[in-house]
């Protein structure tokens, strides 16, 4: 008989302002996920800037990756491929992680993988979750991507979907860039709803005719900003706490509403949530509700998972590493990859 | 000694393998910027047509700027990568010195000049001295204007080279009292060979890095940063101005 061997893929994500990479042992056992996170650098400008980006991610890259290697106990020999986020996401950002691993992939003679950010995403619920596999929804909800996803197969993806404007996280970030609480805004948000009443506004839920299963976040965030200028032309002070909460709850009633629906018709009894906005604790107390209610499974990565890494990108890369995705060394970085793309 | 050499700083990719008497392989592209795509492909077939085996190499030396910012963490990156994979060291050649190195011996002033958009350039004036490249002034960012006035202070001949030249030639002629020409089309762009030459001295001085510390030297901060500082002084003169009145 022959032994089955173990597949460590050394991943690497560079898409936005998270400098990251992971060490991931047959998709599933993390050995080792290093993040040097820019967010402090970016908080002087309310939010990513490109250049900065990039910049940072120079500077850290080498220093992530034997990180990882290190805390894993591993050397580049005994690496068996090389994952890399490839697409979407900030084109200056990308390039770095894609020139980085295409080096080390062909200086060291190993496959190398391209991966879409999001299918990482959706993937670091196979992390800590070993019985869950396809078919199931995934809601993938950051500050870049709103998608809601039938995850057919390992590598197959229906997008069921998308955002018409700004993604969950985008309109988390302007809606507390507004009310005075910063950047990032989910976090703040999610701290300061605590103390608000949900229901002290009522704000809009965008439902499109014609496409039950998209999103729309501009109208709510512009609701919200016609609140706080109707307040202050009136002189009218604003409750800081209740705009949050409410506007939280808007967000969330949606984003449960459509995945509810989604699992409904394509007959799911697994549901999981990515991204960013699903470390957000209203979200995921809502979205347990509903699957309890509907009898669905319901799958989150933990925190930590939740925001950009490597280790998602090592778990999406093992799967597509099985199934014989290999890229060459004219591998570029795409900004406005399509998921499911080649 | 044998120095890979990777030089992507502008619209010229480039990548070659130097000894210390001679350029086994050097590939030089100066076509459209999509050195993403490019670079590495003509690493593996420079590889292929000298048999390398990369373990052999004792350093990678890289064009660390100035000059396209996407263009030189490309090159920065895949030098980082190869480092990191091969464990070898990195050396820093300033992109401009580079550039001086292709006019070896050349009893002129050299004056290297990238176009750094609005209306600055990026240069350096260099002169070659018992065989070895003197910088008279060190790299940096500048209008072309004060490029003339810096340059008819030296009052030497001066030779012109880099992707700045066709942008600038007019404002060069009309403003310089020195003696002036251009270099011809064999050695007036980024040449992985040049780095690769110069980076063999740096390494026998000792002027190597880790792949891990290296990044480059872009010699200006980002449009955001710039614009901030703008921002904070405007805000500051205000504020003294009202404390004045």
């Amino acid at each position: 008989m022959k032994e089955i061997t173990n597949i460590n893929i050394l991943a690497i994500e560079s898409s936005c302002d998270e400098t990251a990479a992971a060490v991931v042992c047959n998709g599933r056992e993390v050995l080792s996920n290093v993040i040097s996170s820019q967010i402090a650098l970016h908080t002087l400008y309310g939010g990513v800037v490109p250049e900065i980006a990039s910049r940072k991610h120079i500077e850290k890259i080498n220093q992530v990756i034997e990180e990882a290697l290190a805390e894993a106990n591993m050397t580049l020999d005994e690496i068996d491929a090389i994952g890399v986020t490839y697409g979407p996401g900030l084109v200056g950002a990308l390039l770095v992680g894609v020139a980085e691993a295409k080096a080390i992939a062909y200086a060291k003679n190993k496959p190398l993988v391209g991966i879409h950010h999001i299918e990482g995403h959706i993937s670091a619920n196979y992390i800590e979750n070993p019985d869950l596999e396809p078919p199931f929804i995934c809601l993938v909800a950051s500050g870049g991507h709103t998608h809601l996803v039938c995850v057919k197969d390992y590598g197959k993806y229906e997008i069921i979907g998308r955002t018409r404007d700004d993604a969950a996280g985008e309109a988390f970030d302007k809606v507390a860039r507004a009310i005075g609480l910063g950047y990032p805004g989910g976090p703040k948000i999610d701290q300061v709803s605590k103390e608000g009443n949900p229901d002290a506004i009522k704000f809009p839920h965008a439902r499109m005719e014609d496409a039950p299963y998209d999103f729309s976040f501009s109208g709510l965030k512009s609701a919200v900003l016609n609140y706080i200028n109707g307040c202050t032309m009136k002189g009218e002070s604003y409750h800081q706490a209740d705009i949050a909460a409410s506007f939280q709850k808007a967000v969330v009633d949606v984003l449960v509403e459509h995945s509810m629906r989604a699992v409904e018709m394509y007959g799911m009894n697994r549901f999981a949530i990515a991204g960013g906005v699903a470390s957000n604790s209203a979200l995921r107390a809502a979205m347990i509700k509903a699957c309890e209610e509907k009898n669905v499974k319901f799958y989150s990565p933990s925190p930590i998972l939740c925001t950009d890494n490597a280790a998602m990108i090592g778990a999406a890369a093992y799967y597509e590493y099985l199934a014989g995705t290999r890229h060459g060394l004219d591998l570029n970085a795409v900004p406005n990859l399509k998921l499911g793309e080649r | 000694m044998r120095i890979l050499a990777v030089e992507s700083s502008g619209l010229v990719a480039s990548v070659a393998v130097v000894e210390e008497e001679a350029t086994l392989a050097e590939y030089t592209v100066n076509y459209k910027k999509t050195h993403s795509q490019t670079l590495l492909p003509m690493l593996d077939e420079v590889v292929k047509m000298i048999e390398l085996d990369l373990d052999t190499i004792d350093a990678i030396a890289v064009s660390g700027g100035p000059g396209s910012f996407t263009g030189l963490r490309i090159g920065s990156a895949t030098a980082k990568g190869l480092g990191l994979a091969l464990d070898k060291p990195l050396i820093h050649i300033p992109t401009l010195d580079g550039l001086a190195y292709n006019m070896y011996g050349c009893r002129d002033i050299i004056c290297p000049i990238m176009d750094a958009r609005r209306k600055q350039v990026y240069t350096g004036l260099y002169a070659f001295e018992a065989e070895s490249l003197r910088t008279l002034e060190k790299q940096m960012a500048i209008p072309v204007a004060e490029l003339v006035e810096r340059l008819n202070g030296w009052r030497r001949p001066v030779v012109f080279l880099g992707d700045g030249v066709p942008v600038y030639r007019e404002c060069l002629d009309a403003g310089l009292t020195v003696a002036h020409t251009y270099a011809p089309a064999h050695m007036n762009r980024q040449r992985g060979a040049s780095v690769g030459a110069l980076g063999i001295r740096y390494f026998k001085q000792g002027k190597t890095e880790t792949a891990m510390e290296h990044q480059p030297d872009y010699l200006r901060v980002s449009q955001a940063e710039r614009e901030r500082a703008e921002r904070e002084r405007a805000a500051r003169e205000d504020a003294e101005q009202e404390a004045q009145a």
